[in-house]
Formats: structure tokens, sequence, C-alpha cells
């Protein structure tokens, strides 16, 4: 019993590591303190500032957008590569395979830099074409699609997609019919860590960023510096509201896993 | 006739041009301008300038010194969780591996933050323990990166050896400790990567706790600001070997561990 209550106790010290910080702010994201520990009264001015200050609703909007365009190109890149690379000899599979590891254990500030240096020192590219921004963000996504696809290759039945094409069908009706349905639980599981991956990226997007352009992050690692108290605890209520967002979607798959896990236990 | 012009290799045509653009190329440039001089001549002095200027290899070891510490701090924080959701059966376990891994989704700028704000209230100014915070802001930030590898190995881990090893006479001190932690090695391994090397160069962290940069990813930031182009390659080079000499070893002792787990 005793040794029970001790290992809950562990758990719930590292979660609370984790949360307390996240928690505090949002009880303080509904007053009018500027600073933790200060003791005001109920307040949603942090909310009214971050949904009608025009700088801050273009910088979430901007990085939503941002993400979701390089989800997207990183998915279709990252899914088609995975395909060839499976189909291909071996020789064009290890060199894709390799390739493709280089941004995944490398440090993302060497991986923007080097974006950085080629597209717009050598090459001259300019910051403002988004350019830069966007190929960072797929170099750093595409590489994540290819590998959450790849194990769902494997595991593909392949002698489907043969019958297929001695049933008539053409390679792409077969592999849009019989290949993508059977990888597709890799492919959305690869868009949403690319998504996951665009939204928390820092490092690729300061060097490659426009300069009138700030993502979530870039704008929080800036405006923590300065000494804006209104934006600092805007701030507050977005951590908040993408806290809440978090919760929202991961109780909301949670529902719907249980419930196709459900469905299959019924047939 | 059609079936020659599509094929399913072919797919992969477009992401291999996109890897060679865009991974390859950049390294061969930051390889040439590491190497050259703002002229474009050819000098190693980029090189040996940062091994003989005591800031930059100041900062190398203390890089060194922080990544080391945040690892040991998030190994020991994470490998008791880990465990204990692998092997117990508390109940709502799959919500508290959830918990686990929500903070993977939250904008770390924002989370960083939320710390920095309990800290400045704890402790009024922060720079004066810039290792302390520094260690507890990385922790923070990474922790969750070292307990689901941990967890997943774990939890895939054979129960039937701990069995076996409980019937030949271990006590449960023993069957962990020439059990289960050997066997979460790769788990320990994988995880000890997804921290150690951003440790060294997220100065993300310390820049915003108190506004200091002291560590490897900092000096690219400053080359940068600067426009030193060639100064800056060096120091991505650099990071780059270790990454590959980091990965490497890593590799070499999975294997290893996996080559002696097949004789058991």
């Amino acid at each position: 019993m005793i040794k029970k209550a001790w290992k809950s106790i562990v758990i719930i010290l590292v979660l609370a590591f984790l949360y307390l910080p996240i928690l505090v702010l949002a009880v303080y994201s509904f007053t009018d303190a500027t600073n933790i520990g200060a003791i005001r009264g109920f307040s949603l001015h942090n909310y009214v500032t971050l949904f009608t200050t025009p700088e801050l609703v273009r910088m979430i909007l901007g990085t939503a957008l941002l993400a979701l365009v390089s989800a997207l190109l990183a998915t279709i890149l990252g899914t088609l590569g995975s395909i060839g690379a499976f189909y291909s000899g071996k020789g064009m599979a290890s060199a894709i395979n390799t390739m493709n590891q280089v941004p995944v254990v490398n440090a993302d500030v060497v991986t923007g830099f080097s974006i950085c240096i080629l597209l717009v020192v050598v090459f001259g590219v300019s910051k403002d074409t988004f350019l830069p921004l966007i190929i960072g963000h797929v170099t750093l996504c595409a590489p994540f699609v290819f590998l959450s696809v790849v194990p769902k290759l494997k595991q593909m039945d392949s002698s489907i997609y043969e019958a297929a094409l001695d049933l008539g069908a053409t390679p792409l009706t077969a592999l849009i019919k019989i290949v993508i349905p059977q990888i597709f639980p890799g492919i959305v599981s690869g868009f949403a860590l690319a998504v996951t991956l665009s939204l928390d990226d820092y490092f690729v997007a300061t060097y490659t960023k426009p300069a009138t352009f700030d993502t979530i992050s870039t704008y929080v690692v800036n405006a923590t510096k300065g000494a804006q108290t209104t934006i600092k605890t805007a701030l507050w209520a977005l951590s908040t509201v993408i806290f809440l967002l978090v919760v929202l979607f991961t109780v909301f798959m949670n529902i719907r896993a249980g419930k196709q896990s459900g469905e299959r236990q019924g047939v | 006739m059609y079936k020659n012009i599509f094929s399913r290799k072919s797919l992969g045509i477009p992401y291999l041009l996109f890897l060679l653009l865009f991974v390859l190329l950049p390294l061969f440039v930051l390889i040439y301008y590491a190497f050259t001089n703002g002229q474009g001549e050819f000098t190693v002095l980029n090189l040996t300038g940062f091994f003989t200027d005591p800031n930059t290899l100041g900062t190398l070891c203390y890089s060194f010194g922080i990544a080391a510490v945040t690892t040991v701090v998030c190994l020991l924080l994470a490998y008791p969780a880990a465990y204990i959701l692998a092997i117990s059966k508390l109940p709502a376990k799959s919500i508290i591996i959830m918990l686990f891994v929500m903070p993977m989704w939250i904008n770390f700028s924002l989370r960083i933050t939320a710390l920095k704000e309990i800290l400045t209230w704890m402790e009024g100014r922060l720079a004066y323990h810039p290792f302390f915070n520094t260690v507890l802001g990385m922790s923070y930030d990474f922790l969750p990166f070292m307990i689901l590898p941990i967890y997943t190995t774990i939890s895939k881990l054979d129960g039937a050896l701990l069995e076996a090893a409980r019937d030949l006479g271990a006590g449960e001190l023993q069957a962990f400790l020439k059990v289960t932690l050997p066997l979460s090695l790769p788990g320990i391994l994988s995880g000890v990567s997804m921290v150690f090397l951003p440790a060294m160069t997220n100065y993300v962290v310390l820049d915003m706790l108190y506004n200091s940069t002291y560590i490897m990813g900092s000096l690219i930031g400053s080359y940068f600001a600067a426009y030193n182009w060639n100064g800056g390659s060096m120091i991505a080079l650099i990071l780059l070997g270790i990454v590959c000499l980091f990965t490497l070893m890593t590799r070499g002792i999975e294997e290893e561990n996996t080559r002696g787990g097949a004789l058991l």
C-alpha cells in the first residue's frame, strides 16, 4: 500500500513540474495582475487584447497558416519519397534514407543557418518572398513524415497491389486506391507531427523569416525581453488558449479512438 | 507503355531532388564558407580561431557541462516516472501518458515564459542563478522527450524475463538491475540523444530566461547578427561534427546492446 502511494507521488511530482507553470499562468491570465504573485481582481482584458490587437492576431494566423502550408507540402513530399524509396533499388533507397536522417539528428540552429546561407547568401533569394521560410520548414518536417510512413509501407500487404494490377488497374489507380489507403494512418500522423514541428520551431524561422513577419515562437522570444506588460500578459492568455486547445484536441482524439476500438470489439 | 512512364520508383524522385538541394547542398555550402574568408579565399583561420580563442572554447565546455547536467537531471526525473508508468497498473494509465505527451504540443516559448514568470516570482532576479535556471529551463523543456522513449522500451519488455529472474532467485532490486535496466538501455540512449544535443544548441531557453546566451548555438546567432557567414558556418560545422560523433557513438552502443540481447 505504501509502495503504491510512493509510486503515485513520483508521477504526480513529475506532472506537477510539467504543468504547474502553465496552470499558474492560466489562472493569472484571468486577472489584471502584471506579474505572478500579485493578487488582483478577475479580468478578461488579456483575452480582449489578444484577440483585438492586429499585431497579435496577424502573428497567430500567420503561424497557423505557415504550419498548414509547410506541413501539407512536407506530407506530399515525404509520403511520395517514402513510397519511392520503398520500391526503388538499394542505392537510391539508402541515399534517400541517409539524407532524410540529416535534418532529424541535426541541430535546428544548423539546419536553419545552412538553409539561410544557401538560399539568401548564395542564391540571393529575398527573405520577403517567404520562400526560404517555407523551404526551411518543409526541410524540417518532411523527414518526420517520411519516417512515420515507412513502417506502414512495411506492414502493407503488397499482394493486393499486384492483384489490382492483374485485374486491370493502372499503377496510378492502384496507388491511389490500394497503397494510399493502407498507409493513410502513417500519412495522418506524419502530417500531425509536421504541424507541431512547424508550430514549435524557433530556429529555422529566425534565420529564414522576413523581418516583418513573426511566428508565435519568434514573437514570444522577442516579447519576453521587452518591457511591454500589456503584450506580456496577453501572451499569458495565448498560452492558456493553446493549452485548452491541446486538451480539447487530446480528449477528442481519445474519445474517437475509444469509439473505434469499441466498434471493432462489437464486430 | 503507361507503366514505364509512371512507376512507383519514380515517386521518390521529387523528394530525392529536394533532399539533394536543401539538405546535401547546404552542407557543402557550409563547408565552403567555413573554410573561406570574406573575400572567398581558402583559409583555416576560422577553424584554428575557434580552438585558440578562450571565449569560444569556454563556450564549448560550458555547453557540454550544461547539456550533461540537463541530461542527467532529465534522466533522473524521467526514468522513475517512465518505469512506474510502464510496470504498474495505475488507474487511468493512458490519460497519464497523454499528460506526458501534451507539453510537446504546447509551443515551447510559451511554456518557457510560464516557467520564467514562476521563477521570477520565486527568485527575484533570474541572472543570480544562471546555471541552475538554465538546467531547470532546459529540463522543463526537454523532459517529455526523455520520458517517452524510456516508457516505450520498458513497456515492450518481455515480462517472462522478469518472472524467470525471480524464479531463479533474484530479488526485486537484483531483477531490476540485471534485467530491466540493461534492457531499457536503448530507450535511455534515444532519450539521451533527444535531450543532450538540443541542450547544447537551444540557446533560446537561456536567452528567454535571463537575456544571456552562452552556449554553442548562440555563437551561430551572434555571427548571424553580425553577417559573418564564414565564422557562423564554422560553428555550424563544428556542431554538425559533434552531432555526427554523438549519433555514431549511441548507435554503436545500441548495436552492441541488441547483439548482446540476441545472445541472451
